[in-house]
């Protein structure tokens, strides 16, 4: 109970930090309303509904990959710059609970831009999914945690690098690809209709588990990365 | 083993006289670059050392190494002799830099702060609005801490670090941005948290300990028991300040 109430200290924290400043919000939205838009007038959906279809659903998460990415790297900025990490680990509150904290404010800040996202996306590609649609609401968290516990984790870890701008996507792309393949094979399944519900919610539970893993592995192992030299 | 030489203040109570801070050949190396030489100091509990160098003596990477901040490379620490890790919530360090969040309030930082050292149901274990007070800082002053003077900054961190009621308090640069009044206040303020009671910790009465760093000796001095001096990641000299110095800081800076 304890360590709930210093993840929600943790959390309140990061969301004040944020609506003070609106950096990730707004970096993250301009991002993936651009990579949308751009690929609304290439691929010119009206014309190709099916094409659109089957395509939409890998956009949508390379555009919230790409965007995920660009705040997630500055998410331990605000940490790093009066030195207030030092004054976190000095603290006796568990390092998890800083690092969960971190993890769900970044979570609620990419939902909030999927929700923003999504009727312009359903504008932009004319789209009218052909499967049970309300599987999007268990695909779209479960793909989004995938990202940011492993994004919040991985720029923690390039803390001290000099290239850490970098050192986050060369890290984080490869270890979510499995996670990538499903939310992409599912949101896509949804879509098209082309999977059944049953094949759906086999690449569901490779989500799910996928995020268990490596939520407990991140926690685990997060107090040892935050205490690196 | 080196023993602390500490000359005890009459304004602090009376306590175990044991080390609270024991080093033994600590040495920090950054490649081939040596921070700390072979340092094997200790510090009384409820005693208050000042330590003096030029600037890369090795005086930060002595308190980020009792603070626990960073692994020594050779050597041991130990803090009420345990591993510094298992001591945070008896020990807060406060760095020249003010390990706060630009964006936040002083009092909303130091809420924050204040919560991370919570255990159990009541977030009891400081004043925040009562540390503001203590170092002349107004808790309803409604400005992100990023548009303060650095003295402010400073002055809030300190509120930060003595709102968590530590048993040990490292201070790196304390005095540096201050003016010559609050500088002044700093001290006094200092030699009043050495009077604030602790509680008894496995039935031996506890004191405040104090290790800090400062160019500025005739700040540090009258509150001080015992001044160290290190060149070039060495304590090259240990010595006691005089007791009718160190009796009263308060009285000292007139």
């Amino acid at each position: 109970m304890n360590y709930l109430r210093h993840v929600l200290d943790h959390l309140r924290k990061d969301l004040r930090l944020e609506w003070r400043s609106r950096d990730s919000l707004n970096g993250m939205l301009f991002f993936s309303l651009l990579v949308v838009v751009v690929f609304g007038l290439a691929f010119d959906p009206t014309s190709y509904p099916t094409v659109a279809r089957q395509i939409s659903g890998g956009i949508l998460w390379v555009a919230l990959l790409f965007a995920s990415i660009t705040a997630l790297n500055q998410s331990w900025a605000r940490e790093q710059r009066n030195n207030v990490l030092e004054a976190q680990r000095m603290a006796p509150s568990p390092a998890s609970a800083l690092f969960l904290g971190k993890a769900i404010a970044n979570l609620l800040f990419v939902l909030v831009v999927e929700a923003v996202l999504a009727p312009i996306f359903i504008v932009f590609f004319n789209l009218h999914a052909l499967g049970s649609i309300w599987l999007l609401a268990l695909i779209m968290p479960l793909g989004t945690w995938a990202l940011v516990v492993n994004g919040t984790f991985f720029a923690a870890l390039g803390l001290r690098a000099r290239n850490r701008e970098l050192l986050l996507p060369l890290l984080l792309l490869p270890i979510s690809l499995p996670a990538l393949l499903a939310m992409v094979q599912a949101t896509t399944g949804v879509l098209t209709g082309d999977l059944d519900p049953i094949q759906i919610n086999t690449w569901i539970k490779q989500l799910l588990g996928y995020d268990i893993i490596f939520t407990t592995v991140c926690i685990l192992l997060f107090e040892t990365v935050l205490n690196a030299e | 083993m080196q023993t602390a030489e500490t000359t005890r203040s009459s304004s602090t109570p009376p306590t175990d006289v044991a080390d609270c801070i024991v080093l033994d050949s600590v040495s920090k190396l950054y490649g081939s670059f040596a921070a700390l030489r072979n340092v094997t100091t200790s510090f009384c509990t409820g005693s208050c050392t000042v330590i003096f160098g030029e600037n890369g003596a090795g005086k930060s990477t002595l308190l980020r190494v009792i603070a626990g901040l960073i692994t020594p490379t050779r050597g041991t620490v130990t803090v009420f002799s345990g591993h510094p890790h298992q001591q945070r919530r008896r020990v807060a360090y406060m760095s020249h830099s003010p390990m706060l969040y630009d964006e936040l309030t002083a009092m909303e930082n130091l809420n924050y702060f204040s919560s991370l050292h919570r255990d159990g149901g009541c977030a009891c274990v400081g004043n925040p609005e009562m540390a503001l007070r203590a170092v002349g800082l107004d808790p309803k002053l409604n400005r992100p801490v990023g548009q303060y003077s650095q003295g402010m900054r400073q002055r809030t961190s300190l509120a930060r670090v003595l709102q968590s009621d530590p048993e040990v308090l490292l201070l790196d640069e304390p005095f540096s941005n201050l003016d010559a009044a609050s500088a002044k206040h700093m001290v006094e303020l200092l030699a009043d948290f050495r009077t604030w009671p602790v509680a008894p910790v496995n039935g031996v009465m506890g004191a405040r300990t104090i290790v800090f760093t400062t160019h500025q000796s005739a700040l540090a001095e009258p509150l001080a028991d015992r001044t160290l001096t290190m060149r070039n990641g060495q304590i090259v000299e240990s010595q006691p300040v005089e007791t009718q110095i160190s009796t009263s800081a308060t009285e000292a800076l007139g």
